[in-house]
């Protein structure tokens, strides 16, 4: 197995300053939000990687990134071999962009209440003059739904079935890989498992590879192959599934685990975490973690522990062993 | 044992909205108590008639919804039939309300202070000194830090969960008997949730409220809730306590949504599906609702009038439970 994604040190910042002229009126500093710092990491071919975390953490960023919607700072982006960022053939980086496709959260806003189904699933290859016949009645037959369904407006589809259609549009243009934000986070359970289901069949069919963003870790243990979890835009462990599931080495996954609500623990009492996630403009210094960690010890405070190896597992913590 | 007055008492609720192509029902036939201290789940569905439920118990029924029928009884005093000023009054008294978007309870114009001390004062009679004492020992019971800093600042100057724990202090401020939580935590983070929800058990606990937790989260339904109402297409599918209706699932919806969740298909390469979708109001079949969708329909479950809980065990609306005693001995 080889990668066909590889992720070096991938930073974004983003400039949230106020207006020019308040900025000098008010005396304020430029305020400059780091959502990605530093984040490396790799996707085998045909697995799925999931990316966790708090809101803000840097999930739909990084998305956003690989798929070229948003541009680093700093860092490279590398899929099948191509760097996206210093490739002077232009037709490798239009092929590369061709295999890489996006499904975001919310199947209401993302497609377009005026087009056919049809014409919503064609326009990837239709903006690039392919020939599209037949295209969007075989990709609905792929996904579920019946080739009828190509005459269809979205508002006549329900929640689980306008998602079903978003895949069949970033289907369209045989793509290799999937960016996925959250993509059942607006879907009840019931429809979830319905487009899970679907998911993890075209992975084995078509041989995709998802990189898979969520903050539902039930939804992570059952897709993933390997997860990174974020904290204020920085991976703090990445490890196998089972490995991270079992033996969690993290304190910010630790509590993850065990703030997450369980089907299984009827009237269970947890000592809720402490804290909130911190300001991202002004993170905290040394650990982002440590004003909110319990075992915190001084050289959290003043020093970032870097990335190590622990057997299959990856951690950025002073003290994980 | 004499049985105690329930704090809220809701008997056969009819909600209809009329439209064009007929009248709809968001709301059917649904019954259900709630006792002092005791957390109500209410899962089910998108569009299941969750937050009309709600709505309707609270007298917050956006036109041209109404409520055609039924009685709804707070600590057994009917007040399905009080309007304008007294309902209003009532509510505020007796009634707490937390929405998913906590932006939607707040004013933005006025400081935190200000929302409590006005809500303290309406309905409880102490003077502006105390009201504002009250308001600081409200926030800190919620768990904001420095309360008595804060408390001047404006809804926006919070975070997302702080500002959640805001609508819970000013729920809660009036000491009312009775609070309805309507996807309370669903925008936040599941450290926040774990903090909100702790902090509900708590206030449930320690004053004796009567909570409706409406939540799509079986998680959160199974740590806070001690029963659960399951409902689909308007009627309640389900109603027990957490842990039986959870793992021992009486109506065949009920037992399809909790197998459809990725933790019980744990180490499984597919998740069980139910097959379709919830059909629309405007468009139910006849009988039972789910049985388009029911691996254990038969031709009873498609004739009319379809089960109630009234009808059937007085646990699940279906006509052929699962899970039963009977059953098992049948299979055994
Ligand atoms: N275009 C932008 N301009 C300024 N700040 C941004 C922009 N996009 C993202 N951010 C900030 O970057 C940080 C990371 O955001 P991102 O959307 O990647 O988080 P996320 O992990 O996807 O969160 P969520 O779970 O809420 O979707 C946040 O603090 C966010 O406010
Ligand atoms: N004005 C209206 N006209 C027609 N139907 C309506 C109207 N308002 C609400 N409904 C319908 O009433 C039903 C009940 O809605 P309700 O908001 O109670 O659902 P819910 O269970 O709270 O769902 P959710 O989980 O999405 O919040 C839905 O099917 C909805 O489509
Ligand atoms: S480095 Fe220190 S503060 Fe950070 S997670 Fe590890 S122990 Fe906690
Ligand atoms: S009544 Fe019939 S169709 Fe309805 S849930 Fe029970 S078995 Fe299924
Ligand atoms: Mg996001
Ligand atoms: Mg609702």
């Amino acid at each position: 197995m080889s990668a066909i994604i590889k992720i070096e040190s991938l930073t974004r910042v983003f400039d949230v300053s106020k207006p020019w002229l308040n900025r000098v009126i008010e005396r304020l500093p430029k305020a400059l939000l780091t959502a990605v710092s530093e984040v490396s990491f790799e996707i085998e071919e045909n697995s799925v990687y999931a990316l966790v975390g708090e809101s803000g953490s840097g999930k739909s960023t990084i998305g956003k990134i690989v798929v070229g919607l948003v541009p680093p700072s700093k860092g490279k982006v590398e899929v099948e071999g191509v760097d996206l960022a210093t490739e002077t053939d232009a037709s490798k980086i239009e092929a590369v962009r061709a295999d890489i496709q996006m499904i975001f959260q919310d199947p209401y806003a993302s497609l377009n209440p005026r087009w056919r189904v049809r014409e919503i699933i064609n326009e990837p290859v239709a903006a690039k003059g392919g020939d599209t016949t037949g295209l969007a009645e075989r990709l609905l037959e792929q996904v579920g739904l019946s080739a009828k369904d190509a005459a269809k407006y979205p508002h006549e589809f329900s929640g689980g079935q306008r998602q079903r259609i978003c895949i069949a549009r970033a289907l369209a243009s045989g793509p290799k890989i999937i960016v996925c934000d959250e993509p059942t986070s607006a879907l009840d359970v019931s429809v979830q498992a319905q487009v899970l289901n679907l998911m993890s069949d075209l992975r084995k069919d078509l041989g995709l590879t998802y990189l898979f963003i969520s903050h539902d870790l039930t939804v992570v243990h059952h897709m993933a192959d390997k997860i990174g979890v974020l904290y204020l835009g920085r991976l703090v462990e990445e490890a196998p599934r089972d490995r991270l599931f079992d033996a969690p080495k993290h304190p910010y996954t630790q509590m993850l685990f065990d703030a997450a609500p369980r089907m299984d623990a009827f009237g269970r009492e947890v000592e809720p975490p402490k804290g909130e996630i911190p300001d991202a403009i002004n993170p905290p210094t040394g650990c982002a973690f440590h004003p909110r960690c319990p075992i915190a010890v001084e050289r959290c405070s003043k020093e970032r522990p870097e990335m190590r190896r622990i057997g299959e597992t990856r951690v950025a913590c002073h003290l994980a062993e | 044992m004499t049985e105690k007055t329930p704090v809220l008492s809701v008997r056969n609720l009819v909600v209809e909205i009329p439209t064009r192509h007929g009248i709809l029902r968001p709301v059917d036939n649904v019954s259900y108590d709630i006792h002092a201290g005791e957390i109500l789940g209410v899962v089910g569905e998108s569009g299941a008639g969750k937050s009309m439920t709600g709505n309707a118990v609270v007298g917050l029924l956006d036109r041209p919804a109404r409520i055609t029928s039924g009685e709804i009884l707070l600590s057994g005093q009917h007040i399905h039939t009080l309007k304008g000023e007294a309902l209003r009054r009532l509510r505020g008294k007796m009634m707490g309300m937390i929405f998913q978007d906590p932006l939607t309870s707040l004013n933005p114009l006025l400081t935190v202070g200000d929302q409590l001390t006005e809500t303290i004062q309406e309905h409880l009679k102490v003077g502006q000194t105390e009201a504002r004492n009250r308001a600081i020992a409200a926030l800190e019971e919620v768990g904001i830090p420095a309360a008595r800093s804060r408390i001047d600042s404006y809804p926006h100057e919070f975070s997302g969960g702080m500002r959640q724990r805001v609508v819970i202090a000013l729920a809660l401020c009036a000491e009312p008997d009775l609070v309805i939580a309507d996807e309370p935590t669903t925008a936040l983070d599941v450290s926040v949730q774990a903090q909100i929800v702790a902090l509900l058990k708590r206030l449930c606990r320690e004053k004796g409220v009567a909570v409706m937790l409406v939540t799509h989260d079986m998680g959160v339904i199974a740590e806070a809730a001690d029963r659960v109402a399951v409902m689909y297409a308007g009627r309640l599918a389900e109603l027990g306590p957490v842990r039986e209706v959870l793992t021992a699932a009486h109506h065949p919806y009920t037992a399809g949504l909790m197998a459809s969740t990725p933790l019980a298909s744990q180490g499984k390469e597919r998740l069980r599906q139910i097959p379709g979708a919830m059909p629309r109001l405007g468009n139910l079949p006849d009988g039972c609702a789910f049985h388009p969708r029911c691996d254990y329909a038969q031709d009873r479950c498609r004739a009319n009038p379809g089960p109630t809980l009234d009808t059937c065990d007085g646990r699940a609306a279906c006509w052929f439970p699962l899970n039963t005693k009977q059953k098992d001995e049948v299979s055994a």
